[in-house]
């Protein structure tokens, strides 16, 4: 009777839109060359979804995608060539991770110019008030201060008087 | 009536609070008692009627009342009652009504529990969270008004979207909101230190648990945000680096590095002008999320909302809050005096590392975030910014943090010996090393990544595992004193073990589940079986079932392991005619802390059906790491010195330990 049941579940799915991203006919039968094709699907957008990779989404542009994908695969491309193919024909848009560029400069380098210039800055302030400790504890150095030291003095006592 | 009601009642809540953000502040100007006394009954009024236009929108989603414009086109009357009643705050309208609940209820805690707060800086501190939610409750009075009736009244409502109808939505969002929206009172505490140009210690103290409580509920809400994505989204993912999520976690990241100068002000009386600036950023980043997700600019999974009015709306209070803060801040900071030095090495230094680190990862995230709509605007060009580059840019600045963190709680405030510390933690990092040496001989030549980040999370465990044995003296001294000196430890001494612990943990289910999961994905008829990781699943067959306002059709799956039957997954695809969609709803079966997870795809025309199967290995870390930072956080809550409305300790007996 199990066929009868699956029949009626069969009559019963009209609409079925909602499936998981990969499906079972699109796998290829290299087990290495699919790997890379998972690889890769997980590093492009499906363009008509929301921050989606063509990997999760099952969109059925995110399918033409992946088979897409699978093809230039086969076709004995690399992995950068495959990219290359599919930002000459949808745009950088397709990269989920945008490549270095003059435009994605400031992105990329975000991280590293904060880190290092927060660094720098506390290094500056940590030189700066380890100076000050450094003059409590033992004489000072020289015995004349610089106009910079001079001006960084008046901007220390002048919150003291207000 | 009842909408009426929830109408003019949110009417005067925000005539109240007009009166709130200004009595108290003219009478903190003047020195006026009675003027600033004013802030607590109206603190507690606006909390009382905004509650009661809440409850007035639960009720008319309780009873199905379609002729209001926002019940009927979120609900059902088939809908059991907890989607009736999360479906309150499941859409843009209600939501921003929770959003203003949760910013007036954080007033009226301060307002009751803030009996030791000085008189003008809790008038100061009510009057600005006044001002925000008078300027919220303007926004939903003129742009999404929820009492909007419809004429004539439909007799059957448009249901909610059926990926919110899960009891994952029902927690998710409040929780979400008590922390993004508490951390306004972190803010509120900041404005008023500028205000009244003086910042101490105290200060630090008195906000520091308003700012663990909101970091307590934020974790809980991104963690249960998280799970809710995994099981409901059915491919298994559980962080996705979508705009919406990023809003949540700047905002946490922020919060985290807050806690920690917040320390160091406490202690040493140093690092005040960056807490305030702080506490100022992380409320404005929850502004930011609030205006991401509610004014639609992002298309994301989570989009709910797409109205250009609000938008602009928004913006304005944006620009109005965070750029008013930060040009008082730039106006008053100078005014405020430097504290405490430190020598590079020390725990300030440390937790002045720790800020570095959480500060750049954030602004990672949030240039990450920001990047594509900025370029777009200008340029008109459009790239995509997704989870690669936020694993490939956030990923080892984390990492980098997370190796810091062991050394942290042993170096001593003032001037730390690192050599000592790193001697301490010998034990910790030769195991640790040893860990990643094994992982990466069993796994041979695969990512480099894996075994370093398995070494990093064991690192931090047994780093937090450390500092728990150097603070007892376990194997030092008799295990009845080290048990006593436990049990003396301050309270937020644990907490810190136990959010660090939990950082570890947490680490640790990441690198399992990205690292050694395995995936199959198969057609398949009944009676065939497929195997994955040692696990076989055979397939049962199909059956239909009714729920009250869907249709499930269940796949029965048999799960065996060397033979031996293990359990049953029934992982479903649901119908909701209402909205004629469907969604899958996968299967989860936990093995330790590692978990199998099933979900379904497509039933073709020969009659076979597309199944994806998951083995993820030690997945349920990931959360439970997060649950064991919040027994953190709310071991820290506790502590005497910090619980909310303590009276400052009469018998003048320091702690024996420093506290973090």
């Amino acid at each position: 009777m199990r066929w009868l049941r699956l029949i009626v579940v069969l009559l019963l799915l009209v609409p079925a839109s909602h499936a998981v991203a990969v499906q079972p006919d699109e796998i290829l039968k290299d087990p290495a060359q699919e790997a890379r094709a998972r690889v890769l699907s997980k590093q492009l957008r499906c363009m008509v979804c929301q921050n989606q990779s063509i990997d999760d989404s099952d969109a059925p542009l995110a399918r033409d995608l992946r088979i897409l994908v699978r093809e230039r695969l086969q076709a004995g491309d690399s992995n950068s060539q495959v990219l290359d193919f599919l930002v000459q024909r949808y745009g950088e848009f397709v990269l989920l991770q945008p490549r270095l560029h003059w435009r994605t400069a400031l992105l990329w380098l975000a991280p590293l110019i904060l880190l290092i210039g927060g660094g720098l800055i506390l290094f500056l302030i940590a030189r700066r008030r380890g100076g000050t400790s450094a003059t409590d504890m033992a004489a000072p150095q020289g015995g004349v201060l610089t106009a910079d030291e001079e001006r960084r003095l008046a901007g220390l006592i002048k919150p003291e008087d207000r | 009536m009842t909408p009426e009601i929830g109408h003019y009642a949110l009417v005067l809540a925000f005539a109240i609070g007009i009166i709130q953000g200004c009595v108290p502040l003219y009478g903190a100007q003047r020195n006026d008692p009675v003027l600033m006394a004013a802030a607590v009954p109206t603190a507690v009024a606006q909390f009382v009627f905004i509650g009661i236009s809440f409850t007035a929108l639960t009720v008319a989603y309780v009873g199905s009342d379609f002729s209001v414009v926002n019940v009927f086109e979120n609900s059902h009357s088939l809908k059991p009652l907890i989607y009736k009643i999360s479906g309150v705050w499941g859409n843009h309208e209600g939501s921003m009504l929770l959003w203003v609940l949760i910013l007036a209820l954080f007033g009226a805690l301060v307002a009751v529990f803030g009996g030791n707060l000085p008189l003008s800086l809790k008038a100061n501190v009510l009057a600005v969270q006044s001002w925000i939610a008078v300027a919220f409750i303007l926004f939903i009075l003129v742009t999404s008004n929820p009492f909007l009736r419809l004429v004539p009244a439909p007799a059957e409502g448009r249901d909610l979207n059926p990926l919110l109808q899960d009891p994952g939505l029902a927690i998710h969002p409040p929780l979400l909101y008590v922390g993004y929206v508490g951390l306004s009172i972190s803010f509120s505490f900041a404005i008023a230190a500028l205000i009244e140009g003086r910042i101490d210690a105290a200060w630090a103290r008195w906000v520091r648990p308003w700012t663990l409580l909101a970091w307590i509920f934020l974790t809980l809400g991104i963690s249960m945000g998280s799970y809710w994505a995994y099981y409901t989204l059915g491919w298994g993912g559980w962080w996705f680096w979508d705009p919406v999520e990023n809003a949540s976690f700047m905002p946490w990241l922020i919060a985290t590095a807050l806690l920690h100068s917040a320390v160091v002000m406490e202690k040493r009386n140093a690092l005040k002008i960056w807490t305030i600036l702080l506490a100022i950023v992380a409320f404005s980043l929850s502004l930011i999320g609030t205006f991401l997700v509610r004014s639609g600019v992002l298309t994301s999974v989570h989009a709910f909302a797409t109205d250009p009015t609000r938008g602009v709306f928004i913006l304005a209070l944006l620009v109005l809050f965070i750029g008013g803060a930060l040009a008082l801040f730039a106006w008053r900071a100078p005014l405020l005096k430097q504290g405490g030095l430190f020598a590079p090495v020390s725990r300030e230094g440390a937790l002045v590392l720790n800020n570095l680190l959480l500060v750049t990862a954030c602004m990672t995230v949030f240039v990450g975030t920001l990047y594509p709509l900025a370029l777009e605007a200008i340029t008109g060009e459009k790239i995509s910014v997704g989870a690669p580059f936020f694993n490939a840019t956030f990923g080892p600045l984390f990492l980098l943090l997370l190796l810091a963190v062991p050394f942290g709680p042993l170096l001593a405030w003032k001037r730390g010996d690192l050599p000592g510390v790193a001697q301490r933690l010998m034990a910790a990092a030769a195991v640790a090393l040893v860990t990643m040496v094994g992982t990466f001989a069993i796994l041979g030549a695969g990512p480099v990544l894996a075994p370093l980040a398995i070494g990093i999370a064991m690192f931090v465990i047994l780093g937090a595992i450390t500092d728990f044995a150097e603070r007892t003296a376990v194997a030092k001294v008799p295990l009845g004193t080290s048990f006593r000196r436990a049990v003396g430890l301050p309270r937020s001494a644990w907490g810190t073990m136990f959010a660090h612990l939990g950082l570890g943990i947490t680490l640790l289910g990441i690198v399992g589940e990205t690292q050694f999961g395995a995936e199959q994905i198969a057609e398949m008829k009944p009676g065939q079986t497929i195997s994955i990781s040692g696990y076989d699943f055979q397939f049962d067959g199909l059956t239909t079932q009714q729920g009250p306002n869907y249709r499930d059709q269940v796949a029965r799956f048999t799960v065996r392991e060397g033979g031996d039957v293990v359990g049953i997954l029934e992982p479903s695809k649901r119908t909701f005619p209402s909205r004629s969609t469907t969604r899958t709803e996968a299967a989860l079966m936990g093995r330790g802390f590692s978990q199998l997870y099933l979900s379904l795809g497509d039933l073709s025309p020969a009659g076979t059906l597309a199944v994806r199967v998951y083995h993820k290995p030690l997945v349920l870390l990931i959360w439970l790491g997060t649950i064991v930072m919040v027994i953190g956080g709310t071991l820290s809550l506790t502590d005497r010195r910090l619980r909310v409305g303590a009276p400052k300790p009469a018998r003048g007996k320091p702690a024996m330990q420093p506290a973090e």
